[in-house]
C-alpha cells in the first residue's frame, strides 16, 4: 500500500518538474543581451556568427533546444561555467556534500533540540517557559537569517573566539551555521510537540494507562510521543525548504562552500550555466524533501494513504 | 454599483470594525503604534534623518555610536541613523508594493478559480500549488536571476514568491462562501455572475486576504533585506537596511553598528508587524478561516 502511495506521489512530481525545468531554462532566454555577441571576436562576419549559432543549436525552435537542454541535464551534462570556466558538473558535485552536511545536520538540531523542549514544557507546564518558548517562536520566525549569522559571528567568534568566523574546516566551522538554520525550526518543533503532547494526554486511553498504575515516564515515552510523532513529522517535512533557504543564506554569510554561495557568487556574475544547475539541484532537493515528508507521513497514517490514493 | 464604491466601502466597514479593536489590546497598541510611527518615519525621513544619505565623510569613517552620529557612521563616513531611516522608505515601500501586487494578483486568481471552478481552477491551483512548497528565498532568486538585480525585479521576485499564499486563501474563502444560503438565494433571484462575485462574495472574503496581507509585508521586507544583503535587490547608494548590512560585513570587526542597526530595524519591524498581524486576526475571530486554506 505504501509503495503504491509513493509511486503516485512520484507520477504527481512529473508535471512539477516539468514546469520548473521550463522556467529555469528560460532565464537564459529572458535575460537581456545575446550571448553570441560575447563570444564573436570583433570584425567577425555575418557568416560566422550563423556558424556559432548553429554550433549552439541556437538555430533550432525553442522547444527542440529546451529537449536537448534537458536531455543534457539527465546525463549530467550541465555545460560549461563561463567564469569560473569549468565544467559545471564538477562544481556542483564539489558543492553538494557540503550543502547535505550542513542542511542534514540542521535537520537534525531542530528536530531533536525541539522535541526535546516541547516534551519538557509539555510535562512541566510552566507558564514563564511557556512565554519564553513563544517569545523564542516569534523571534526564529522573524529574525532575518543573515543577520543572525552575522551576530553570533560577532559573539561567539570575534569577542569569544570559540569558532571560526568563515570557512568549512573541521567540526567548529559547522556551529554556528547549524545553530543560525536550525533556530527558527527548533522554535517551531517545540511548539507543534508540546500542543500534540498535550491533546494526546488527554485522550481516554492514558486515563486508563494511568489507572493501570503506569509511571508517567512509561506512559510518555511508549505511548504518548508515538502519538504525537504525526504532527511533528508534518511540520518537520514542512522544514526541508525552509531549511534549504535557510542554507543559501548561511552558506553565503558563513563563506561556506556549497550549493547556496555557488548560487548567490554565480548570480552576481551572471554565470548562467551555474545558476541553472544549482537552482535545479536545489529546486529537485525541496521536491524530494516534500516527498520524503509526505511519505513518512502517510507509513504513519493510514488515514492519509485512504484520503488520497 | 461601481466596483470601486463596492471596495471602499467593505474595507471601511474592515478598518472600522477590527483595526480599532486590533489597537485597543495592549500589545496591539504598541505594535501598531510602533508601525504608525515607522511610516510617518519613512514619509518625512528627508525632515527627520539628521543629515543627508549619500553625505561621505572619508575622515570620520568606522566611527562609533556618538554625538552628533548616534548610530555610527560606515566605511565612507555616511552617517548609519540617516541610511536607517532613509532605508525605512526603500522596505516599507518595496515591501508593500509587493505584496499589494501579489494580493491583487492572488485575489483575482484565487476568485476566479474559487468561482468559475472547473478546467481553469484545476490548471492555477496546479501552478500555485507548485511554487507553494518552495521557500521564498529560492522563488524570488529564480525570479531575480531572470529579470536582473535591482529593486524592480525585486518587488515583482517577491510579489511572485508570495502570490500562491493569496490565491490558495482567496479561493479557499470563495468556495467555502459558494456554498452559504444567501449566495444560493442571490443566483436563484438571477444575478449576474460578476455581482455575485463582486458584491456578495469578495466583500466577505476580503478579511482574511487583508490580514494575511498585513503579516506578509512583515516577510517581504525580511525577503527584500535577504535579497539586499545579496547585493541583488537595492544598488548603492540606494539605502536598503539589507544591502547597508551587506557592505557592513566587510566592516564587521571595524564597525559592528553598521550591520547591528539595520537588522534592528528589520527585526523590530517584522515581530511588531506580526503582533499587530495576531491582534487582527483575534479581533476579527478568523483564526478558523485562515486555517482552512
Amino acid at each position: 500500500m505504501i509503495l503504491r502511495y509513493t509511486l503516485q506521489r512520484l507520477m504527481m512530481l512529473i508535471p512539477v518538474s516539468f514546469a520548473i525545468s521550463v522556467v529555469i531554462f528560460m532565464i537564459v532566454y529572458l535575460l537581456p543581451g545575446d550571448p553570441i555577441d560575447n563570444l564573436l571576436r570583433v570584425g567577425s562576419s555575418a557568416e560566422d556568427r550563423a556558424a556559432l549559432i548553429a554550433r549552439y543549436g541556437l538555430d533550432r525552435p525553442l522547444l527542440v533546444q529546451y529537449f536537448v537542454w534537458v536531455g543534457n541535464m539527465f546525463q549530467g551534462e550541465f555545460g560549461e561555467a563561463i567564469v569560473l570556466r569549468r565544467p559545471v558538473a564538477d562544481l556542483v558535485v564539489q558543492n553538494l556534500p557540503y550543502s547535505l552536511t550542513l542542511g542534514g545536520l540542521a535537520f537534525l538540531f531542530s528536530s531533536i533540540v525541539g522535541m526535546a523542549l516541547g516534551a519538557i514544557s509539555a510535562v512541566v507546564r510552566n507558564p514563564v517557559l511557556d512565554r519564553f518558548v513563544r517569545g523564542f517562536i516569534l523571534l526564529g520566525s522573524t529574525v532575518p537569517g543573515f543577520w543572525l549569522a552575522l551576530l553570533l559571528i560577532l559573539f561567539f567568534s570575534v569577542n569569544l573566539g570559540w569558532f571560526p568566523v568563515s570557512g568549512a574546516g573541521g567540526w567548529k566551522a559547522l556551529v554556528l551555521p547549524v545553530l543560525t538554520i536550525g533556530f527558527g525550526g527548533v522554535a517551531l518543533v517545540a511548539r507543534v510537540t508540546r500542543v500534540a503532547l498535550l491533546d494526546a494526554g488527554r485522550e481516554d486511553f492514558v486515563t486508563l494507562l494511568h489507572a493501570k498504575g503506569l509511571s508517567s515516564g512509561t506512559i510518555l515515552f511508549r505511548h504518548l510521543m508515538p502519538h504525537a510523532l504525526l504532527p511533528v513529522v508534518t511540520i518537520l517535512a514542512l522544514r526541508i525548504g525552509w531549511i534549504l533557504g535557510g542554507a543559501v543564506t548561511v552558506e553565503f554569510v558563513f563563506g561556506r562552500p556549497g550549493l547556496g554561495s555557488l548560487l548567490i557568487r554565480s548570480l552576481g556574475q551572471r554565470d548562467y550555466p551555474v545558476v541553472q544547475a544549482c537552482l535545479l539541484m536545489l529546486a529537485l532537493a525541496v521536491m524530494l524533501g516534500t516527498l520524503i515528508g509526505d511519505v513518512a507521513q502517510a507509513s504513519m497514517d493510514p488515514r492519509i494513504r485512504e484520503k488520497k490514493s | 454599483m461601481k466596483v470601486s464604491g463596492m471596495a471602499a466601502r467593505s474595507l471601511d466597514a474592515f478598518a472600522r470594525m477590527s483595526i480599532g479593536r486590533a489597537f485597543a489590546s495592549g500589545v496591539g497598541m504598541v505594535a501598531g503604534g510602533f508601525l504608525v510611527l515607522l511610516v510617518l518615519v519613512a514619509v518625512f525621513a528627508p525632515w527627520i534623518a539628521p543629515f543627508d544619505y549619500a553625505d561621505q565623510n572619508l575622515m570620520n569613517a568606522n566611527a562609533a555610536p556618538a554625538w552628533p552620529h548616534l548610530l555610527g557612521t560606515d566605511e565612507f563616513g555616511r552617517d548609519v541613523l540617516s541610511r536607517v531611516i532613509y532605508g525605512a522608505r526603500t522596505s516599507l515601500s518595496v515591501s508593500a508594493t509587493a505584496i499589494g501586487i501579489s494580493m491583487a494578483a492572488g485575489m483575482t486568481l484565487g476568485a476566479a478559480a474559487g468561482y468559475f471552478g472547473g478546467m481553469f481552477e484545476r490548471v492555477v491551483m496546479t501552478v500555485v500549488d507548485l511554487t507553494w512548497s518552495f521557500p521564498d528565498i529560492l522563488l524570488a532568486l529564480i525570479f531575480v536571476a531572470i529579470l536582473g538585480p535591482g529593486l524592480t525585479s525585486t518587488t515583482f521576485a517577491i510579489a511572485i514568491a508570495y502570490l500562491a499564499q493569496f490565491t490558495r486563501l482567496t479561493r479557499a474563502q470563495i468556495v467555502r462562501l459558494k456554498r452559504e444560503t444567501f449566495i444560493e438565494a442571490t443566483i436563484n433571484l438571477g444575478a449576474k455572475p460578476s455581482h455575485i462575485l463582486l458584491k456578495h462574495l469578495m466583500p466577505n472574503a476580503i478579511a482574511p486576504v487583508i490580514v494575511v496581507g498585513i503579516l506578509a509585508i512583515g516577510d517581504g521586507i525580511v525577503l527584500e533585506a535577504t535579497l539586499g544583503f545579496f547585493g541583488l535587490g537595492a544598488q548603492p547608494p540606494t539605502p536598503s537596511w539589507g544591502a547597508m548590512m551587506s557592505s557592513g560585513t566587510a566592516q564587521l570587526f571595524l564597525s559592528p553598528w553598521v550591520i547591528i542597526f539595520p537588522g534592528v530595524a528589520v527585526a523590530v519591524t517584522v515581530i511588531a508587524v506580526n503582533l499587530f498581524g495576531d491582534e487582527l486576526i483575534r479581533a476579527l475571530d478568523i483564526r478558523d478561516r485562515l486555517r482552512g486554506a
